[in-house]
């Protein structure tokens, strides 16, 4: 070996450290939110840019999320700097790998969302971050065969399947979109919207007559559903396509359709049933796992991120709403017009029936959309016996609620001790 | 040093690599299976077997190997004797073939559902031949035979390939002097290949056939792709138990069935393709 390559090895060396060092000091972003590129890098450019130190942010899904993380919690030490992710992610673990957040200072405007981020226990676990909600979203070439009398902004289930069946009649082809694919989110319309519209609860009224009569509606709805739904995940696809005129999701999952053809489509309230309007919202949180290797730069992270600026950014990047107390510019993109528009006026709705997001589940959460997908899967795709199934499906339900001893949630009445399936 | 010892200090990196990551972990994955609360059961297994969607996803998953392995086998094996037979362009013909190989099985799913998709390829085809009025819903919970046809063509077009290259590099090793008796004693070209391509070839297509049935137990993106939640198999629900469920030793139990249904078949096919002792060259 001369001695040119003896310095270029050492300086190669040299120069390897350097960047470990460097990548040492950024503050790892391990998010399940904001995952499409395009969202990532506007998170990185737009949100994180202003945080006063390098960020490294990483969208992940959330099997590979939850594995790297329980690897770090399991070694005791890590590089996770800050958890993005779902309120239902973050109810899955245990709250003794989060740190206590109250001494930041920082919440959101909503002391609901407050209450839900102590995930039971007496401190915060984690800092709500962003919102969202399941809207309705329609082609306008839809809006002609709405049925007599009918609102698009004050729709009724009845009206919805008259509706999606004039435009099956009338373009032969069923042109109601649902997410039933396999990350869809088709559970949260069955524990949001359906139940609450119907029996006005999720978990007590499960098996209840009144759950029947949800469940044949939800049958009547799905034979004027595109059957090709069973593959939907994101309905802002098949709209754009027009392979569906009329659709069910997640704002975000709306986002480029309106963003892509701002004139073609109209956002509105989920329906309402005998019971109300029922809707849910969605939460994304902030949180520091105990092994952060740098706790202070986590918590300044954590603390830019509920910025009235930095919401604002992140609403641009993401579609998620801010969860403090900010004034909306003007020229915000079109999705999140449109999706602000339609979660007001569902939640001013007279007849407006808000529910809350599954809580005190643990790491049950998972068996408890099974409960429900399953029962979808079985009543509307495998056409068995509603009373049946259901009574079959309450025994699981029983067991998750009874395991976990959760306390029912708003629809629901509330319960001393595990909320009963009646 | 003793040469005797050089085979083994070589293949020791491979060893050490496996243990630590595949056997290792393995040991653990059964004993996740194996413990619930603490202690020895086969609660896991209970568990598992008997959700009302063990049957159906065991059953599909059979019904896709018993479809696609047998025409896997028979399409490997012609296009393994005509690439054999050419004289030019056989290493081109080869690469062409072998490029379903390098695409990920997610990947080949989401070609095959441009396909079949609702504004797939196939539909606007047919629309435009005039064939249908309107594309249709193909791959919709009507037509539960549409999508198992789709899965299986998937299937069948991206891992044949595999099969193809062990089945050419196995006819490349058979002695052309077989073939010159053949010829002497007037065989056909057919007989030819039934007693002497089939019967020389048989540690490769054990080889093949292990390899494939295996691989076809362990299906999952193409089916997650092209089936949704439609087409419910053993792997998707390993997946189902791990991250949706976040239920680990349910997880490792529905994949140790896996592990033993590929283990049994793997000695039938072991047992039923053995050469004779004495038929060893």
């Amino acid at each position: 070996m001369t001695i040119k390559h003896v310095i270029a090895a050492a300086a190669s060396g040299v120069a390897m450290v350097a960047m470990a060092g460097a990548a040492q000091a950024d503050v790892l972003f391990w998010s399940t939110q904001a995952k499409p590129a395009q969202e990532s890098q506007a998170m990185r450019e737009q949100v994180l840019a202003g945080a006063g130190m390098d960020v490294n942010y990483q969208g992940n899904d959330g099997g590979p999320w939850l594995t790297r993380l329980q690897a770090e919690l399991q070694a005791g030490s890590g590089e996770i700097g800050v958890l993005g992710a779902l309120h239902g992610d973050f109810a899955a673990m245990d709250p003794a790998d989060l740190v206590d957040l109250d001494s930041l200072g920082v919440s959101s405007a909503s002391s609901t969302f407050n209450s839900l981020a102590k995930l039971g226990t007496s401190n915060a676990q984690y800092i709500p971050w962003m919102q969202a909600s399941y809207i309705m979203a329609a082609n306008k070439k839809a809006l002609e065969y709405l049925p007599a009398g009918a609102d698009v902004d004050a729709l009724t289930y009845d009206q919805l399947i008259a509706w999606a069946g004039n435009v099956k009649e009338a373009t032969g082809s069923a042109k109601f979109g649902f997410p039933a694919g396999p990350k869809g989110l088709k559970h949260r319309f069955f524990q949001g919207y359906l139940y609450p519209s119907y029996t006005d609860g999720v978990v007590r009224t499960f098996a209840s007559d009144k759950a029947v009569t949800a469940w044949e509606k939800m049958r009547e709805l799905w034979s004027v559903t595109n059957p090709a739904s069973t593959n939907y995940s994101f309905l802002q696809e098949q709209l754009l396509s027009e392979e569906v005129w009329i659709a069910f999701d997640h704002t975000s999952r709306l986002a480029n359709a309106f963003n892509e053809r701002p004139d073609d489509f109209v956002a509105f309230p989920a329906p309402a049933g005998p019971e109300g309007r029922g809707f849910m919202p969605v939460i994304a949180g902030v949180a520091i796992p105990r092994t952060a290797p740098d706790m202070d730069a986590a918590k300044k992270l954590v603390a830019h991120m509920l910025d009235p600026a930095t919401q604002i950014a992140t609403l641009r990047a993401t579609n998620f709403f801010p969860v403090v107390d900010v004034n909306l510019p003007s020229d915000l993109p079109p999705a999140v017009q449109a999706a602000g528009g339609a979660v007001a006026k569902m939640s001013g709705s007279a007849d407006a029936n808000p529910g809350l997001l599954p809580a005190g589940l643990g790491a049950k959460g998972g068996d408890f959309n099974r409960v429900f997908v399953d029962s979808f899967e079985r009543i509307v795709l495998g056409g068995q016996d509603i009373r049946a199934v259901l009574n079959d499906q309450k025994k699981a339900l029983q067991a998750i609620m009874e395991e976990t001893g959760a306390p029912c949630w708003a629809p629901d009445a509330p319960s001393k001790g595990a909320c009963p399936v009646e | 040093m003793d040469t005797r010892y050089i085979p083994y200090l070589l293949i020791l990196p491979a060893t050490l690599f496996l243990a630590v990551f595949f056997v290792y972990p393995f040991f653990l994955v059964a004993a996740q299976a194996f413990y619930a609360d603490g202690q020895l059961s086969l609660a896991n297994f209970r568990d598992v077997t008997s959700y009302w969607k063990f049957p159906i996803s065991l059953k599909n998953t059979l019904y896709l190997t018993a479809a696609v392995v047998p025409v896997q086998l028979a399409l490997s094996l012609l296009m393994a004797t005509m690439v054999t037979r050419m004289q030019k362009g056989r290493d081109l013909v080869l690469y062409i073939w072998t490029i379903p190989l390098g695409i990920s099985d997610l990947a080949a799913g989401i070609v095959w559902l441009a396909i079949f998709e609702q504004s797939g390829f196939l539909n606007s085809m047919m629309v435009g031949l005039g064939v249908m009025d309107r594309p249709a819903a193909l791959l919709s919970y009507q037509s539960p035979m549409m999508v198992f046809i789709a899965i299986a063509l998937a299937e069948i077009w991206r891992a044949t390939a595999i099969m193809l290259v062990i089945i050419v590099a196995g006819i490349g090793l058979i002695p052309k002097e077989y073939y010159e008796a053949g010829d002497v004693f007037g065989a056909s070209r057919w007989q030819q290949f039934l007693r002497i391509t089939l019967p020389m070839l048989r540690p490769s297509l054990q080889t093949a056939l292990i390899l494939r049935v295996i691989l076809a137990f362990e299906v999952f993106a193409v089916v997650a792709a092209l089936g949704g939640t439609l087409f419910p198999v053993l792997m998707g629900e390993t997946y189902a138990y791990q991250f949706d469920l976040l239920n680990n030793s349910a997880a490792a139990a529905i994949a140790l069935i896996i592990l033993g249904l590929s283990l049994a078949f793997t000695l039938v096919i072991l047992y039923a393709l053995r050469v004779p002792k004495g038929a060893r060259v």
